[in-house]
């Protein structure tokens, strides 16, 4: 078993947040990982993107390589398509449909809503509106870790428990605001992805 | 059960693990995390470990062998710019030799995603005669450094050790290791060896050449170069650092098949290259940075056609390695691939939101924009963004400090506007020397120290210059009356333009401190920023 995950956003959106969920779920159910971040100058309002690799054998390389993910998780939708490359044939692409805009020149959102659709296996959820929804705007990451969590190769017992476990130092309401975005994610992604086979 | 550690934190655990007693750094990306975990480690406090950011990566690398030459082990951290800065005391001191073990941990940029050039460190591992390290994973990285200092004190040479942004910034599960306890001061038998006067320098140079055979025996043998000659013998592999991941990622099962020399410790172990070259056909090196290897290789061979990399225009001479680029060369089936839709459109990095230097560079745009025979030199931090769109303020950008001096060269040559700016970091750490060239000829130029009290790009480090940029610019010789402050703000737009015509109508060295903290500090930061600066004037 080998799971490639590239999570993409703009520098300060949160994406590491998930990456450590992902991280110390793996850990606790003893499965090697990799995981790879930029730091520097990037992360001012530019493009980032985490590579993910989870794996019961041990892992070489800290970079996926091209057309060998199994999901792309994106808390912005025109950074979900910048790593199309590296998508698999089969491979899921999750996104919140929430555009950060900070240049002059960013496409019209239906047009990269056209783009992803493309792909069979997507799902397109207002993340920043479900996570206002339940009083906490900065859970979004946590509302598209839900809405991917059945692509994941980890459990949601371990997910939640890492959950807890990375945001019990705030409070215990910041804890549960963001167990309940995962929920709330899982429930939402449910719907759309049985609405998509309907249609 | 294991801690996932970046491969800067497996590094800096391994150097506590290693007895270490003081860590010299100036933060540089992707060096940054290396000092910042010993830092803020408990373990690291309880052993009274120095962690406190340097001026400078020479200041680092010379207290760092202050601390080794009374017999403690010593680490010195920076990116790989940051060894042309510390280059004179990295030469030197390996003539000289060491006391306590020194590791010099310097991270390469391969790709420039923070950085200036792509300039490999190995070279400098050559130039100055010492054993060079390269960790291919996060378990190596630790384990090279406790590896390190034992080298290093064997052999009484400092030791470098190099890393790649990839491998600094990617995170895996380490296992650590018993910790080795700190050396006790233990003051060199032999100073002479440190004073190096000619008739000293000249000895000491003897030894560091004869010393060469010795670490080539030592790269013979050590277990981080590895040696597998596989039932294949038409491509022969040489994997160095992180490489040899990208290797194994695309051979996998394969293995057993392939002919492999992974190298983790230079100079290159002769002997195992020779092994490998008279088994295979064909020689693929691979390698992150510039082909050392290959042109090593070179050397060593006449048959120069059977030797395959980035010289022979096989793998891209620029930019870093992947899994991807690596697969294609070992001729392995490609994944269909799709394209990044024509839609998507660039993001680049700018500035934060209410970024004190955005407001600076809007003032400096309004009164360069009536002015002709004029140019902004700017400086290395977050404000180098001010290069870009849409503010297009700053003309040139090199190195820490340039900003003064080349503004400084440009108004020798007749320049009339000659403006710099530069951060307060910055400054410290390399534009107080050249203010003071400026001083000392009274240069016609505008320098303006971007303030915001931290060393902001790489994460808001504590900046040295808190507090003290007002006296040492009075200090070096600046005119009380030329030397000027400006909060930038949108409500002071109109009276910072004026304070920067005027200064720009004075014929001498004016400069203008611009004064607002950074945005990204913490309120406890501005807090503890705010207590510095009163309690030092």
């Amino acid at each position: 078993m080998k799971t490639n995950i590239i999570l993409s956003g703009v520098g300060g959106q949160g994406i590491l947040t998930i990456a450590a969920v992902l991280d110390t779920a793996a850990l606790s159910e003893n499965l090697f990982i990799k995981q790879s971040e930029v730091h520097g100058m990037s992360q001012r309002g530019g493009a980032v993107q985490s590579h993910v690799r989870i794996s019961d054998k041990e892992i070489f390389s800290d970079l996926i390589p091209e057309g060998k993910a199994d999901l792309i998780l994106s808390v912005e939708p025109m950074e979900l398509l910048r790593y199309l490359p590296f998508l698999k044939e089969d491979g899921w692409l999750v996104t919140d449909s929430e555009p950060f805009v900070n240049t002059n020149n960013y496409p019209d959102k239906n047009d990269l809503f056209d783009q992803i659709k493309k792909h069979p296996n997507n799902i397109i959820i207002n993340a920043t509106e479900i996570a206002k929804s339940i009083g906490n705007s900065k859970a979004a990451n946590m509302v598209l870790l839900g809405a991917a969590s059945a692509t994941l190769p980890l459990s949601e017992e371990s997910l939640l428990a890492a959950i807890t476990e990375l945001f019990q130092h705030k409070s215990e309401r910041i804890t549960n605001l963001n167990r309940e975005a995962f929920f709330e994610g899982k429930k939402v992604a449910e719907d759309f992805t049985n609405l998509a086979t309907k249609k | 059960m294991k801690s996932l550690l970046l491969g800067n934190e497996a590094l800096a655990q391994g150097s506590i693990d290693a007895g270490l007693s003081g860590v010299y750094a100036y933060p540089g990306t992707p060096s940054t995390e290396i000092t910042e975990y010993i830092q803020k480690s408990k373990l690291a406090k309880e052993l009274k470990i120095h962690t406190t950011w340097s001026v400078n990566e020479k200041t680092a690398m010379e207290a760092a062998l202050g601390m080794s030459y009374v017999g403690k082990r010593s680490m010195v951290v920076m990116k790989h710019v940051g060894l042309n800065v510390a280059s004179d005391v990295f030469m030197n001191m390996a003539v000289s030799g060491i006391n306590g073990g020194l590791v010099v941990v310097v991270a390469d940029d391969p790709s420039m995603h923070s950085s200036q050039n792509e300039q490999d460190s190995r070279f400098y591992g050559k130039f100055a005669m010492i054993p060079t390290l390269e960790p291919s994973n996060q378990q190596e990285a630790y384990d090279l450094m406790l590896y390190a200092f034992d080298l290093s004190e064997e052999l009484k040479l400092p030791v470098l050790l190099r890393m790649v942004t990839r491998l600094s910034h990617s995170r895996a599960g380490i296992n650590v290791k018993e910790r080795h306890h700190q050396n006790e001061i233990n003051l060199p038998l032999d100073t002479s060896r440190f004073a190096l006067l000619p008739m000293n320098a000249r000895r000491q140079f003897d030894l560091l050449v004869n010393k060469q055979g010795t670490l080539i025996e030592l790269s013979e043998k050590s277990e981080f170069n590895k040696l597998k000659l596989g039932d294949q013998n038409g491509i022969g592999i040489i994997a160095c650092g992180i490489a040899y991941n990208y290797v194994m990622e695309n051979i996998g099962e394969d293995e057993s098949s392939y002919s492999i020399l992974k190298v983790s410790q230079y100079p290159l172990p002769r002997e195992k290259v020779m092994a490998l070259y008279q088994h295979c056909d064909k020689i693929l090196v691979i390698e992150e940075g510039y082909p050392v290897v290959e042109e090593l290789l070179h050397n060593y061979f006449d048959e120069n056609d059977k030797i395959k990399g980035k010289l022979s225009g096989d793998l891209p001479r620029t930019g870093e390695l992947n899994p991807t680029i690596v697969g294609k060369i070992l001729g392995l089936k490609e994944e269909s691939v799709k394209p990044i839709p024509s839609v998507v459109t660039p993001r680049p990095p700018q500035l934060c939101e209410g970024c004190g230097h955005t407001d600076l560079f809007n003032t400096i745009n309004e009164v360069v924009a009536d002015l002709e025979n004029k140019s902004v030199f700017g400086d290395i931090g977050c404000y180098a963004l001010g290069a870009l769109p849409p503010l297009n303020t700053i003309n040139a950008l090199i190195d820490m400090g340039a900003s003064i001096t080349m503004a400084k060269g440009a108004a020798d040559a007749g320049l009339e506007n000659a403006i710099a700016v530069i951060g307060d970091s910055t400054f410290t750490h390399s534009g107080m020397t050249g203010l003071l060239d400026a001083v000392y000829e009274n240069s016609p130029i505008t320098v303006i120290i971007s303030d915001n009290s931290a060393i902001a790009m790489t994460g808001a480090q504590e900046s040295t210059a808190v507090g003290r940029l007002h006296k040492i610019c009075l200090g070096i010789g600046v005119q009380p009356e030329h030397l000027k402050t400006m909060v930038p703000l949108k409500k002071n737009h109109g009276q910072n333009v004026e304070v920067l015509q005027n200064e720009l109508k004075y014929k001498g060295v004016s400069v203008i401190i611009s004064e607002r903290p950074c945005v990204r500090l913490s309120r406890e930061q501005k807090k503890e920023i705010k207590a510095k600066i009163e309690s030092l004037n």
